[in-house]
């Protein structure tokens, strides 16, 4: 396994950083997060164009740049340390990684150069209320040459943006991926914890919709979730990082009773914690990425891995984040209460801690 | 001539081509693992191993190193992983005093002492704690005075392992008490056989008897002893516990923990409490601790390996695995109850968990405590300030140190 970054991928990294210092700012974060659509349609548009980090895990033949996961991860690490109000997850991740996994060759050819691209958003539509990985209740019924679908997917990452759904839904035969055109269904943009990641509900009532061709559509599922979670995880590493970094940062400066309160052990101890998990973090979601490059049969504990471990480090270190910067942590205004709701979201997005835990106790054969 | 010295001379040797060579001496000369330590048969083991070509693989060839890259340690260490190697006797010296002698000693001392290292005749030890220095090793009170052209050593050191085999050990000791705590002290070679050292086993908490007392009672050691400069002490201390940080980092668990996840979950199974919901979230977490760390520690080397030292990374390795073994104490209790508390004479697995239970507070104190451990990474790793000190600068004379009423 490799578990260091090649000169390649650091530089890759700097691209993006540097985009994302230039156009992800704090105040930039908050206009897209305050704005109609929840995002920032110009980043995106350089992600895709000047960047072109919107398709690395594609193979060179459907437009992609034929890198890998590590790549990706390492994209989505910085995403998630500015909290890049982006679609990335719901149409690099969840929609890039089903059409790969999927055996449709035509939509492989449809969408995929333009999800390269960025002119066109797709999502996943699978979870349903308490299901956050499906099958779900969502039927699908034959209809002529067509499928039509009925059901309600929430929540739906960036389903409120996405051009195109797939969609997992029950056939009489099982559970299969449809492709669904937005315009098709009834979307509503959700109440969030975390502000800066929209999420949608969309309601299917007798939608028409093309069945995506697969061998194994539940195993194809399982990928998807499993590459979810691990490029999920590769944004929480980002995020605690960069709350590390604040409130390290402030500690330095900040000074009550005479010194800075970084120098008291209280303070110094609890960010030494946050600065360990980050350091077993970082070498805990390495591999989980080189293994979904290199070591398939790894993935489905390298992703139980680092859903177990990410979802309870990133929140304490942003709730750690808060705690040190004191009543300012505490006000709109500061930044840490966007990571601390982003933290718990992401913890929960995919499921909970607990089941993260089951779910790891399963694939270790416990 | 010996296979290390015909080696030595030549080109280095391709890598691959090594790690071969050192799986494949491995495979035929490696003992089985021993409960007991038999020190003639460690020395004979290291003896072996020298001739071989795989004692100092990165040290020097004039002091009998083979003098390559920290890749061909890297490449022989994973070859040694396999096994549970009877080296245990020359940790000490072959990861800490020897690189310390490397690195400051005179090229009579590296002479005298590196090559009798390698080849197993000489063991070592590290005197540093003392009674009433721990965390603050500076505040050391064991005194050296200069007599004619010898010092002269009296006081008490603590915790030392490998004590009661030990030829020589590195002593830290006070050579000026009127100058500030880290300034006044020396580094010396010390002779364990002189008249006057006393090694006195000291049982632990869990009953067992790694460590040692010793004592120096007018113990005296020639002038040319001394490993750097005289008063400059703390800076060969801080190189020598920069050697045993790196020493602890590369160090691999023994192969069967009572207290890892393999083994908590075989007893779980065993006691049929596996499938309980409790029991699966407790063993994932453990796993998830264990696997982490494991790859932190993966990580560590390959970028040693590329040339990106550990630095005070190291420390977060350490308390990592501290916090890991107290993990492990937790899920075991939560999983076995009464199981633990009380077993058959002659169950080694109730013995075993007992011991790991027992063992475990060491993981969090020996080498660094955790509250040190933290300390490092806030100072240097994080950058945050220091706390003022109030032993800065004020003639050790003055302060107070150890334990006071």
């Amino acid at each position: 396994m490799r578990l260091v970054l090649t000169q390649e991928q650091q530089a890759l990294r700097a691209a993006v950083r540097d985009l994302l210092t230039d156009r992800a700012a704090s105040a930039q974060v908050r206009a897209a997060m305050e704005s109609e659509t929840g995002t920032d349609r110009d980043l995106w548009t350089r992600l895709g164009r000047d960047l072109d980090v919107l398709g690395l895990v594609v193979p060179e033949e459907y437009g992609g740049a034929g890198a890998g996961h590590v790549e990706r991860a390492v994209v989505q690490e910085e995403l998630g340390r500015a909290l890049a109000p982006t679609p990335f997850l719901g149409s690099a991740v969840l929609a890039t990684d089903a059409l790969l996994a999927l055996d449709d060759e035509e939509a492989r050819r449809e969408l995929l150069p333009r999800l390269v691209s960025g002119e066109l958003i797709a999502t996943v539509a699978v979870a349903e209320r308490g299901a956050p990985w499906g099958p779900g209740a969502t039927t699908a019924t034959a209809s002529g040459d067509g499928w039509t679908l009925d059901g309600t997917k929430t929540p739906v990452v960036a389903g409120d943006l996405a051009d195109v759904l797939l969609v997992v839904a029950i056939t009489p035969d099982g559970p299969a991926w449809f492709r669904v055109d937005a315009a098709d269904v009834e979307r509503t943009t959700l109440a969030t914890l975390d502000p800066t990641r929209r999420l949608a509900k969309v309601v299917l009532r007798g939608t028409p919709a093309r069945k995506l061709e697969s061998a194994d559509p539940a195993g194809a599922l399982e990928r998807v979730a499993d590459l979810a979670t691990v490029a999920l995880a590769a944004e929480q590493l980002g995020g605690l990082q960069r709350v590390l970094e604040m409130a390290t940062d402030y500690a330095k400066v900040r000074v009550q009773f005479g010194r800075a309160i970084g120098s008291y052990q209280a303070v110094k101890h609890g960010l030494a914690d946050v600065h360990s998990d980050w350091e077993l973090g970082l070498s805990a979601l390495r591999y989980a990425a080189w293994a979904a490059d290199e070591a398939p049969d790894e993935v489905p504990v390298a992703s139980a891995l680092v859903a177990t471990f990410f979802g309870p480090a990133y929140f304490k270190a942003a709730e750690a984040c808060v705690q040190y910067h004191g009543g300012i942590g505490y006000t709109w205004e500061h930044d840490a209460h966007l990571y601390y709701k982003r933290a718990k979201s992401t913890e929960l997005l995919f499921g909970a801690p607990g089941r993260d835990r089951a779910r790891l106790a399963d694939r270790l054969g416990v | 001539m010996t296979a290390a010295t015909t080696i030595a001379t030549g080109s280095p040797p391709d890598l691959d081509a090594f790690r071969e060579q050192a799986r494949a001496w491995l495979r035929e000369h490696a003992p089985a693992p021993s409960p007991v330590t038999d020190i003639e048969a460690a020395r004979a083991f290291q003896a072996a191993l020298y001739d071989a070509g795989f004692a100092g693989i990165t040290w020097p060839q004039d002091v009998g190193g083979r003098g390559l890259s920290t890749a061909y340690q890297q490449a022989f260490s994973d070859e040694e992983a396999c096994y549970e190697l009877p080296t245990y006797p020359f940790t000490i010296g072959l990861g800490m005093c020897g690189p310390t002698v490397n690195d400051l000693g005179t090229p009579e001392q590296r002479t005298r002492y590196l090559p009798r290292l390698l080849r197993g005749e000489d063991i070592w030890c590290q005197l540093f704690s003392e009674p009433g220095a721990g965390s603050d090793v500076a505040s050391l009170q064991t005194r050296a005075v200069l007599d004619g052209d010898s010092w002269v050593v009296d006081g008490q050191k603590v915790w030392t392992t490998n004590a009661q085999w030990a030829d020589f050990g590195a002593l830290l000791a006070r050579t000026d008490p009127d100058r500030p705590k880290h300034s006044g002290l020396t580094m010396f070679v010390v002779d364990m056989h002189a008249p006057g050292v006393t090694v006195r086993p000291l049982k632990d908490m869990s009953g067992r008897a790694p460590f040692n007392e010793i004592y120096f009672d007018s113990v005296r050691i020639p002038a040319d002893a001394v490993i750097g400069e005289v008063n400059g002490g703390w800076h060969a201390a801080v190189t020598m516990l920069g050697h045993e940080r790196v020493s602890i980092g590369s160090r691999r668990r023994p192969k069967t923990n009572p207290l890892d996840f393999t083994a908590i979950t075989a007893l779980a199974r065993r006691l049929g409490v596996s499938g309980e919901p409790a029991t699966r979230e407790r063993l994932a977490e453990l796993y998830v601790r264990e696997r982490v760390l494991e790859l932190f520690n993966v990580r560590l080397r390959q970028e040693a390996a590329a040339g990106i030292a550990p630095g005070a990374r190291g420390s977060v390795a350490k308390l990592a695995g501290s916090m890991l073994a107290r993990l492990a104490v937790d899920t075991v209790g939560e999983i076995a109850g009464p199981e633990i508390v009380a077993w058959d004479p002659d169950d080694a697995t109730g013995a075993a968990v007992a011991l790991g239970i027992n063992s475990t507070p060491s993981s969090s104190i020996a080498g660094g405590t955790n509250e040190i451990q933290r300390g490092i990474i806030g100072d240097r790793v994080l950058g945050l300030p220091k706390e003022p000190s109030v032993d800065r600068g004020v003639p050790f004379r003055e302060l107070k140190v150890g334990t006071q009423a």
